[in-house]
């Protein structure tokens, strides 16, 4: 990397500031009803090596063969991912011995993976994008599950899944931070996600990081790097590059070095440690796998796909920019998810935008959150937002009762017409009954008018009466004329 | 009626049974004595009778209600490389030991479709590695040949020791050959990596066809070199061979090399004229130290294919003298790959140890006999850090030259070329490779090329050595183009005069 | 090209192969002479030649995106040298 460090990423150490280079390997479980190699089922769960065929045992004679939908699925990441297509690939044995690796070997890709460089575009905030480089895509097989608690003796093995299709993404050494770690991955995952191609579920293991961190001085070459397997959430993703990067930083300052190893990160204890069972040097022996043929296709084939794609992340919240004038922050938050942009546009569309941003942004991600719901669980459809959002502009119901609509319809639901009819939430614009109160309040407080006379702020006072008087429901703006009519300020 | 039911062929076989001059079982049930009476050639590792007469019985109500396939009745032999469901099989390695598969090879399911009937498993060398089936965990296969000089009574009291002396059958296929040209079955299955269908037929007079990669599935076949393993049959005439190859060819979609093309009825094949086809004589087949027997061999095919109408055309394959050390490399290389899954895990053989990587290696250097370990050995050898370019790469690199060099050939409008298929007849049991591995790998250096192209080939029994033992001849084809083999093979086995095989002494 | 004793060794692990000591030089002897055997490649001109990845000029099949032949843990396990409760069961791994 040539690019200067940035002074606000480094980290001070005891001997001066030091740079965080992190590079990571994402193993996305791809979206598909049945397996790479094999037509066993990929659903989670299942009795113990319930979804497994022969060829996922490895039983002798068996053969694999490729499930297209998971060829289409890398395509259309790969086109998310602005990145290459190779329309030729090679599927690659990698070999060793793990007893859940039933056929001794990994069918992956080494050499010619099927999609190439791309990159992916990360808000870190609202003030700081930055681009991180995806060096490459390949196709491989998930290993089988093994247990390691279940006897003092033995490990239990299940082969369910075994042979599901994962897509790994090799990212550039292009992160410097924690923070752009996580926002790193959470932009992938959101891609991921529009696209349809893995469900990003990381309790589940859908999709793992191995993160790899090394520290130098600002400015020098990269750094020896440790790689820290299998961190299965986003926020553990943050914590394992801190702790890793205070530990290089601490050995090196310490007049040591760095060895590269594989290690585990412990969230429990908030720390990593070196795995013992992958010390032993490797060699896996890549070779191409002669039970497969070179996987190729033409142009042709990904532009089908490419026309199928959904509008992604940075092109909806361009769009949601120029077209809805929102502040580009907004336009992010709003299409992290493809069912918050839906839900937003479905309450924006023909309506003030920005209105709509704010309460879907404020009012109802605020509510989600603190509820632990999604939009997809939300109580109050896009449909009542928009009806909301309607009283507001029409100037039906103030902005303050329209909050209290909100909590109404959230907890028991129906239309907010209705609502705001029957429960008599309907602003006064009728001048007639706004002049009594205003009338009635004039005379009641003769020493106030006086004083509003001198002091116009006095106002204020005036308007709060009225409001009360008449519950909320007056039209403040007309309050507001009235009373400057009649108080002669 | 024949008074023996097992010297019938295949085809005489089929049309009597059809005919319902003969039943099923008892046909069946010839069969099933003789394997009994020969089970001093140690040709069977597992006999199915019960199954054999059950299928028997349901192909002969078959032909009573006129529903019979091609193969309706006919006892085979299957080599046990080929998983049949429920029926014990072993690759004849320790380390399957009492593995059952839940699942029928693709070949094998087609057979039995067609009506045949299985009469057991066929030994053979460890996982298809040998060339003389001694590297079997069951011991090695006698030739039903006896021995230069020898008599009957000296052939019995070898079978009852250790066999020493007696004839090889030729391997891996050494169980298939060895039961065929005994009468045993009627044909059997088999498989060639390198040569091990038509070596086992030339040592023992019988034909054997590979075909062109991917005309057989290879699903439910335990791999060997997965790149160069094909399926194909030994039978005792070129007929029979092409018969049982209709059956056993097709395309299968769970085998993704598997090549989706129609088979052709290669019967008819078989007794059309050869009148006008080119036939290429290859001059680097003729190798050093070459026996004159072998060398006139191949001239009197060359005689017998000229007076057919042939002609007769002298071809270069410059690069033929590669095959094998690149063979040597290519086929280890994947075997070590392949063979990662025998581990004590899923099925066979366990033996424990502390932890689980001595578990993995107790098992292996038990379950594995000392070629397949030697293989494994070789095999990862080359293919790691450091050595994969040097040694795998450029023999990957050399088979696309073996294969341009047959490319040309046929360009050149040569229809199929003929070779010698063996540099030698059949040796004794305990004679070669005990030493020195390479001893007996130079067996597969006529066969070997083909499958490092991918092409058919086909051996057919020419005559026989001054000391009494067959040779055969080899015949390569243009891919998928079995057909041609099988008209000019029947063209040599016509003008050869059908090899008469050796009397029952066993 | 030669192999040593140590890489006798190295290669057996890798190949989880157990190996005794007095196997060690014979072994060492016969994979030395496989590799001689196979030396004389190194002589051949490959410049430019692509090597095989297949012998038949087909592309890989594809397959349709269904769900069918799960075995059943029984079948699956039937076979294995240890299994509990449908797992297949091992000496414990340390990670």
């Amino acid at each position: 990397m040539t690019t200067a460090a940035k002074p606000s990423k480094l980290i001070k150490g005891a001997t001066g500031d030091w740079e965080i280079v992190v590079g990571m390997e994402i193993h996305a479980q791809i979206t598909s009803h049945s397996k790479l190699f094999s037509s066993a089922s990929t659903s989670f769960g299942g009795d113990p090596n319930s979804h497994v065929t022969l060829v996922d045992a490895a039983m002798p004679g068996m053969l694999p063969v490729i499930n297209e939908e998971c060829v289409k699925q890398a395509i259309r990441t790969g086109l998310g991912l602005k990145a290459k297509i190779n329309h030729r690939s090679v599927f690659d044995r990698k070999n060793y011995f793990y007893p859940d690796l039933p056929q001794g070997y990994q069918i992956s890709q080494f050499k010619d993976p099927i999609v190439g460089e791309g990159e992916v575009i990360v808000d870190v905030s609202a003030s700081e994008q930055i681009i991180v480089g995806v060096e490459r895509l390949h196709l491989e097989q998930d290993a089988g599950k093994s247990l390691h608690d279940q006897s003092p003796t033995e490990s239990f093995v299940d082969l369910n899944r075994s042979g599901v299709a994962l897509m790994e993404i090799v990212s550039r050494p292009d992160i410097r931070s924690a923070e752009e770690a996580r926002a790193y991955v959470t932009k992938l995952r959101t891609i991921l996600r529009y696209l349809g191609t893995c469900d990003g579920n990381m309790e589940e293991g859908s999709l793992r990081a191995d993160v790899n961190v090394s520290v130098r001085r600002p400015g020098e070459p990269l750094g020896t790097r440790c790689e820290i397997k299998n961190v299965n959430s986003i926020r553990f993703i943050g914590q394992a590059v801190d702790v890793e990067a205070r530990r290089q930083i601490a050995i090196i300052e310490d007049g040591g070095k760095i060895d590269q190893e594989t290690r585990l990160f412990d969230p429990g204890k908030g720390e990593t440690r070196s795995m013992r069972s992958k010390e032993e040097a490797h060699d896996y022996r890549y070779f191409p796998d002669p039970d497969l043929l070179p996987l190729e296709f033409d142009q042709a084939y990904v532009d089908e796909l490419a026309k199928g794609l959904p509008e992604l992340p940075d092109d909806k919240r361009a769009r949601f920019i120029a077209e809805y004038g929102l502040p580009p922050y907004d336009a992010g938050v709003l299409v992290m998810e493809r069912e918050s942009a839906d839900y937003f546009e479905a309450v924006a569309r023909g309506r003030d935008a920005k209105m709509a941003a704010n309460w879907v942004i404020n009012e109802l991600f605020g509510r989600l959150n603190k509820e632990g719901k999604t939009i997809a669980t939300s109580p109050v459809s896009a449909q009542q937002l928009g009806t909301i959002v309607d009283l507001i502009s029409a100037g039906t119901i103030s902005g303050k009762l329209a909050k209290d609509l909100f909590e109404i319809v959230w907890s028991e639901g129906g239309d907010p017409n209705v609502i705001v009819e029957e429960r008599g939430m309907k602003q006064v614009t009728d001048t007639g009954a706004i002049e009594k109160a205003v009338d009635e309040i004039i005379a009641a407080n003769p020493e106030k008018v006086e004083q509003a006379k001198a002091k116009p702020t006095m106002l204020g006072w005036f308007v709060g009466q009225v409001m009360k008087q008449t519950g909320g429901k007056a039209n403040p703006e007309a309050v507001n004329t009235l009373l400057k009519q009649k108080l002669g300020i | 009626m024949m008074s023996d039911l097992t010297k019938f062929t295949l085809a005489e076989a089929r049309d009597a049974v059809a005919s319902k001059k003969i039943s099923s079982l008892e046909l069946t049930r010839a069969h099933i004595d003789a394997i009994e009476k020969a089970r001093g050639l140690n040709a069977f590792v597992l006999e199915t009778p019960d199954k054999a007469l059950d299928m028997a019985k349901a192909s002969d109500a078959r032909i009573a209600s006129g529903t019979a396939g091609p193969l309706e009745g006919l006892p085979l032999g299957i080599k046990d490389l080929y998983a049949t469901e429920g029926v014990h099989m072993q690759a004849c390695s320790h380390i399957l030991d009492g593995f059952r598969p839940p699942y029928e090879s693709t070949v094998t399911s087609q057979l039995w479709r067609d009506g045949a009937v299985m009469l057991g498993k066929l030994n053979m060398d460890e996982f298809a590695m040998g060339s003389s089936n001694e590297t079997s965990y069951y011991g090695p296969v006698a030739s039903p040949w006896l021995p230069p000089g020898w008599d009957e009574t000296k052939g019995r009291a070898a079978l009852k020791g250790d066999k020493k002396g007696l004839l090889v059958p030729g391997g891996s296929s050494g169980g298939s050959s060895s039961a065929v040209a005994a009468h045993l079955c009627l044909a059997a299955t088999a498989t060639d990596t390198g040569g091990s269908i038509r070596q086992p037929a030339a040592f023992t007079g019988t034909v054997g066809i590979k075909p062109t990669y991917g005309r057989c599935s290879r699903w439910g076949v335990a791999a060997f070199a997965s790149s160069l393993d094909q399926a194909g049959p030994i039978a005792r005439t070129v007929r029979d061979s092409a018969i049982m190859l209709r059956s056993m060819a097709g395309y299968d979609a769970k085998d993704s090399t598997s090549v989706n093309a129609p088979v052709p009825d290669y019967e008819k094949a078989v007794g059309a004229s050869i009148k006008g086809k080119k036939i290429g004589i290859p001059k680097e087949y003729r190798i050093d130290g070459m026996p004159a027997e072998i060398e006139a061999l191949w001239q009197q095919g060359i005689e017998w294919l000229r007076a057919a109408g042939a002609e007769i055309v002298d071809i270069s394959l410059p690069h033929t003298k590669t095959a094998l050390p690149a063979y040597y490399i290519v086929a280890p290389a994947e075997a070590s790959s392949n063979l990662a899954r025998y581990d004590g895990v899923r099925y066979g053989l366990r033996v424990p140890g502390k932890d689980i990587s001595s578990m993995y290696e107790n098992t292996r250097a038990e379950g594995f006999g000392r070629e397949v370990r030697r293989r494994i050995m070789i095999g990862t050898y080359v293919l790691s850090a450091g050595y994969y370019d040097a040694y795998y790469v450029r023999a990957q690199k050399i088979r696309t030259l073996i294969k341009r060099d047959f490319e040309l050939a046929y360009q050149d409008g040569i229809d199929a070329i003929l070779t010698p298929a063996t540099p030698s007849a059949a040796f004794g049991i305990g004679e070669k490779g005990s030493s020195d591995p390479v001893e007996m790998y130079l067996n597969d250096v006529f066969t070997v090329t083909v499958n490092m192209a991918g092409l058919p080939g086909l051996a057919v029994p020419g005559g026989l050595s001054a000391s009494g033992l067959p040779l055969g001849l080899q015949l390569i084809g243009r891919p998928f183009e079995e057909e041609t083999l099988f008209s000019v093979a029947e063209v040599i086995e016509q003008a050869a005069g059908r090899i008469s095989l050796p009397q029952a002494w066993w | 090209m030669s192999v040593d004793q140590a890489t006798v060794r190295r290669i057996a692990h890798l190949a989880r192969i157990a190996v005794r000591d007095e196997e060690v030089p014979h072994l060492q002897e016969e994979l030395n002479a496989i590799l001689s055997f196979v030396e004389e490649l190194s002589a051949v001109d490959v410049s430019g030649v692509e090597p095989m990845t297949s012998v038949i000029p087909m592309s890989l099949p594809l397959r349709k995106d269904e769900v069918s032949g799960h075995a059943g843990a029984d079948v699956v396990t039937r076979n294995a040298p240890g299994a509990e409760d449908h797992f297949f069961t091992v000496p414990k791994v340390v990670e």
